[in-house]
């Protein structure tokens, strides 16, 4: 199966059933994407397919042929961070962290289509995401912080 | 000449980033589901089906026959007859005569793939002779009941005699209260890599609470010596209690040994459920006397814990909650059972506020009944009873080094209360499904107080080693910080940075990954660690910065010359031990506890009186740390503590039916979510223990004790329904549904006393 991930194109084999999330992880080593639910409540998986946010969870990985994935991976080069990564870590929005890819994978994706977001927006458009460590006020902060520095 | 010391940033005191957050947000993190090595197979769990049931046999042939399949155990290929767990060793690897949950690990695979393993999983064949199970605790607790273990169904009974219970009153109030099984949800699922070493041991990768602890239990199961088993922290998705346990340690050490291969372990979300414990449910009977003015005279209270199917840390959590049961208020006059029962239910253990979350719920809702019986404001009741300097708890051991109970009920009261009216209508209960325009929706506000030991209690020998040692390379000194402390997302690694580098007057300090090469840290549990580590570390530099004085002054050298004094390094390693506390007496009066944490909550709700749905609108928290070593990591635990706190109140619980989890999936089990949560006021005060380092005693439970107490407060003055129950389920506030036992319990007696209603 041939598809692009994070802008490279790649080449490998799904297993029958195989979810991109467990295709990203399993077969392309790229674990950043996290296995918390496996059944799209709590959005640790989440990644771009086609620009379009998705629990990859639930995406069969035969599904993604041809097209575009992004994951978190793709956000920052070695040296330089993200604003959104940046913001998660000078707010503290960051405890185990386990969720944290995939919030900033839906950050991105809010931010992308809706620059300024208020709260409301902040907490609709993140509320696909579970925390269990930060009571979400820090990465709300995190958000706006984003936002600011984005724009 | 005036010598100028360059600014040290990132000491005690600072908000700093946090060293594991840059590899966190980039997703480069390495979790124990993300560990990978080449060649490693992968294990699964069979579970037993029934709650309760004695196994006949075990066919594995089929198992066995499968191809890609490498080892498949039972308990006939268990090294040794030895049991494990935390407190009371009760548990087999694998279960050999009787299954006592549904989930009770039976027998184990490791396959080439995940897939080939559970497949094989479902190809072993048991034939069990089912029991009837007891899934009631009180019921199990009752001297007629049929034994679930050979010791008898009491896991623990803690009596508590304070002054003279007898005491009369002006007024008494009674009530009966019932907390449902708490999950913590921990999202990074339960995860291991074992790999067999040349000598015949093994190394094992583990996302765990307690290292050492951890060691203790797995070695001998394994029939190793502790010197053959060496284990290294893996990246932790968070813990709140669960990983207190063993789940998968014995397992994947076994698969690894048996098949010479390295094996990794993963459970997913649905075992995570049935693989770790839980919060204990409980039922608790109350009785509060005080006089006319509002004096506390006597507090009676009975406590049932269900421990489920193994003991885990019960013994610790009915202890705690017999010692916290009347909160932070001076009560002359008590007497409490507290007892825990063994069941068929899936077992209980360590979840953050460890059993004085239970009794919060209820002394609380006690306190607000005494003052509307007393006609007299529930702020000012509590204000009226607070603990002062020297004042007594109900264990006679007197509150001292920091006790600002007062104060944190003044300040959280004080907090500015949230407006009126909502933004949008996204924001009334229901949110998006639109059930109400705001008709029928009504604002009620709750207030609530707790208290909590911090540290290990009751003559338990707490103790953490560090270990400094401050050298120079080619950009200069540079100082690594090594400890067993286990970082599970609450911020230990950074405090540890931080007091180095403020002991140090070094910015150059690394805080090496937690493993067994070093003594015990004890648990990242009881809001310990930022005293216990944080202590070992500030005593280690202490050492550290006595020898350079002395290099100093021995070589004529000026102190602040360094690099010259680190032609060598300098190494110092100290084992901390906290104040001993005493061992817990018959009738537990003594001093059983190093120090305690308080924090109060005020939460403000809106309530749509005709769907029963909830939205809380605001938590307003005061709460005493000592000192905030990192104060936006204090924060996160005081936001993210109140949002578990939220989630007992109106959401989360493990839904039991005959021993049964119904609710084994994020799906069904309701987290908070982004929505759910309201904003959160703090008022962080600091107020220093003597005994901690910078002050700071400790920070993450109190968050989780008294807010949902406060939430369903504010709950009842909207509706004016008793929600004797948490979760509060909307059918509890359209039908005024009250959750009563089958049994009667006067408060302050023995619960195995009980009679049927």
């Amino acid at each position: 199966m041939k598809l692009t991930v994070n802008g490279a194109p790649r080449d490998a084999e799904a297993r029958d059933g195989e979810s991109l999330l467990s295709f990203l992880r399993e077969e392309l080593a790229l674990p950043g994407s996290k296995n918390a639910c496996e059944q799209g409540e709590c959005g640790s998986c989440s990644v771009l397919l086609d620009g379009a946010l998705v629990c990859s969870c639930l995406v069969l990985a035969a599904a993604c042929a041809d097209k575009n994935v992004e994951t978190v991976e793709a956000l920052s080069t070695n040296e330089t961070l993200h604003p959104i990564q940046q913001a998660f870590l000078d707010a503290g929005a960051v405890q185990c962290g386990f969720c944290t890819p995939g919030f900033i994978v839906a950050a991105r994706a809010l931010l992308a289509s809706n620059p300024e977001p208020s709260d409301a927006e902040i907490r609709e458009a993140l509320s696909g995401n579970i925390c269990r460590c930060t009571g979400y006020g820090k990465i709300l902060e995190a958000v706006h912080a984003a936002a600011k520095a984005r724009a | 000449m005036t010598l100028t010391r360059p600014r040290v940033r990132g000491i005690v005191g600072e908000s700093i980033i946090r060293p594991d957050g840059p590899p966190k947000v980039k997703g480069e993190f390495e979790y124990a589901s993300d560990l990978w090595q080449d060649g490693m197979l992968h294990g699964a769990t069979l579970r037993s089906p029934h709650a309760h049931a004695r196994i006949v046999a075990i066919d594995t042939a089929k198992a066995r026959a499968l191809p890609g399949v490498r080892a498949v155990l039972t308990h006939a290929d268990l090294p040794t007859g030895q049991l494990f767990g935390l407190m009371t060793s009760d548990q087999s690897p694998l279960a050999r005569t009787k299954v006592r949950f549904i989930g009770d690990p039976v027998a184990l695979v490791a396959a080439d793939d995940e897939r080939t393993a559970r497949d094989a999983c479902k190809l072993i064949t048991v034939t069990y002779e089912t029991l009837p199970p007891i899934t009631d605790p009180i019921a199990a607790l009752q001297p007629d009941a049929a034994p679930i273990h050979d010791s008898g169904n009491v896991i623990d009974a803690v009596r508590l005699v304070h002054g003279d219970p007898r005491a009369s009153a002006d007024v008494v109030v009674e009530g009966e209260y019932e907390v449902g099984m708490q999950d913590q949800a921990a999202l990074g699922p339960e995860a291991g890599l074992a790999i067999p070493d040349d000598d015949g041991g093994v190394t094992l990768h583990i996302a765990t609470q307690w290292l050492h602890e951890d060691l203790r239990q797995i070695a001998p199961c394994l029939g190793l010596p502790e010197e053959k088993v060496r284990l290294v922290m893996s990246g932790v998705g968070g813990a709140f209690g669960a990983r207190e346990d063993v789940t998968l340690q014995v397992h994947a050490c076994l698969l690894a040994i048996a098949t010479k291969r390295p094996v990794r372990m993963t459970y997913g979300r649905e075992e995570s459920f049935y693989g770790h414990v839980h919060r204990h449910p409980a039922r608790l009977f109350y009785a509060h006397g005080a006089t006319k003015t509002g004096e506390l005279a006597f507090v009676h209270a009975t406590i049932v814990l269900d421990g489920g199917a193994y003991a885990s840390s019960s013994p610790a959590v009915i202890a705690n909650a017999a010692c916290f049961a009347a909160g932070p208020y001076k009560v002359p006059n008590a007497e409490v059972w507290s007892v825990g029962a063994y069941t068929n239910n899936p077992p209980t253990g360590a979840m953050r506020g460890f059993g004085a979350v239970q009794t919060c719920f209820a002394y609380e809702a006690q306190m607000d009944k005494l003052a509307a019986t007393l006609g007299m404001d529930p702020v000012a009741l509590r204000m009226k009873n607070a603990l002062a300097d020297g004042d007594l708890i109900i264990t006679s051991q007197p509150v001292a080094g920091s006790e600002p109970v007062s104060e944190v009920i003044r300040r959280a009261n004080a907090l500015p209360l949230p407006a009126d009216g909502r933004a949008s209508a996204l924001e009334l209960p229901g949110g998006a499904g639109n059930l109400t325009l705001g008709e029928g929706v009504v604002r009620g506000v709750g207030f609530a107080a707790g208290f909590k030991n911090v540290c290990y209690s009751h003559g338990f020998d707490d103790s953490c080693d560090a270990r400094v040692r401050l050298e120079r390379d080619a950009d200069g000194p540079i100082a690594y910080v090594h400890t067993a402390a286990a970082e599970v997302g609450q911020g230990v690694v950074t405090v540890q940075l931080q007091i180095a580098r403020t002991e140090l007057g070094l910015e150059r300090v690394v805080v090496l990954n937690a493993d067994t090469n070093i003594g015990s840290s004890g648990s990242s549990s009881a809001s310990r660690q930022t005293w216990m580590a944080g202590s070992a570390v500030k005593a280690a530099c202490d050492l550290v910065n006595a020898e350079l004085d002395l290099r100093a002054h021995d070589r004529g050298i000026p102190r602040d010359r360094i690099d010259a004094l680190l032609d060598t390094p300098v190494e110092q390693r100290v084992t901390y031990r906290h104040t001993p506390t005493e061992p817990l007496t018959a009738a537990t009066q003594n001093h059983g506890h190093v120090a305690f944490l308080f924090a109060a909550h005020r939460a403000s709700v809106d309530v749509d009186l005709g769907t029963g749905l909830v939205k809380v609108v605001q938590v307003a928290t005061a709460q005493d740390v000592g000192k905030a070593i990192n104060p936006v990591a204090v924060i996160g635990q005081l936001e993210g503590g109140i949002a578990q706190g939220l989630g007992l109140a109106v959401m989360e619980e493990v839904i039991l039916k005959d021993g049964q989890v119904k609710n084994a999936s994020f799906t069904d089990y309701l987290l908070p979510t982004f929505l759910d949560m309201p904003p959160v006021v703090t008022d962080i005060i600091e107020h220093p223990h003597p005994d901690a380092p910078y002050g700071a005693k400790g920070v993450g439970e109190p968050p989780t004790i008294s807010s949902t107490p406060a939430i369903v407060a504010a709950i009842r003055a909207a509706t004016g329904r008793e929600l004797n129950r948490v979760p509060v389920r909307p059918d509890d506030i359209v039908f005024g549904t009250v959750a009563r036992s089958d049994w009667a319990v006067v408060p302050g007696t023995d619960p195995r006393t009980a009679t049927r209603r």
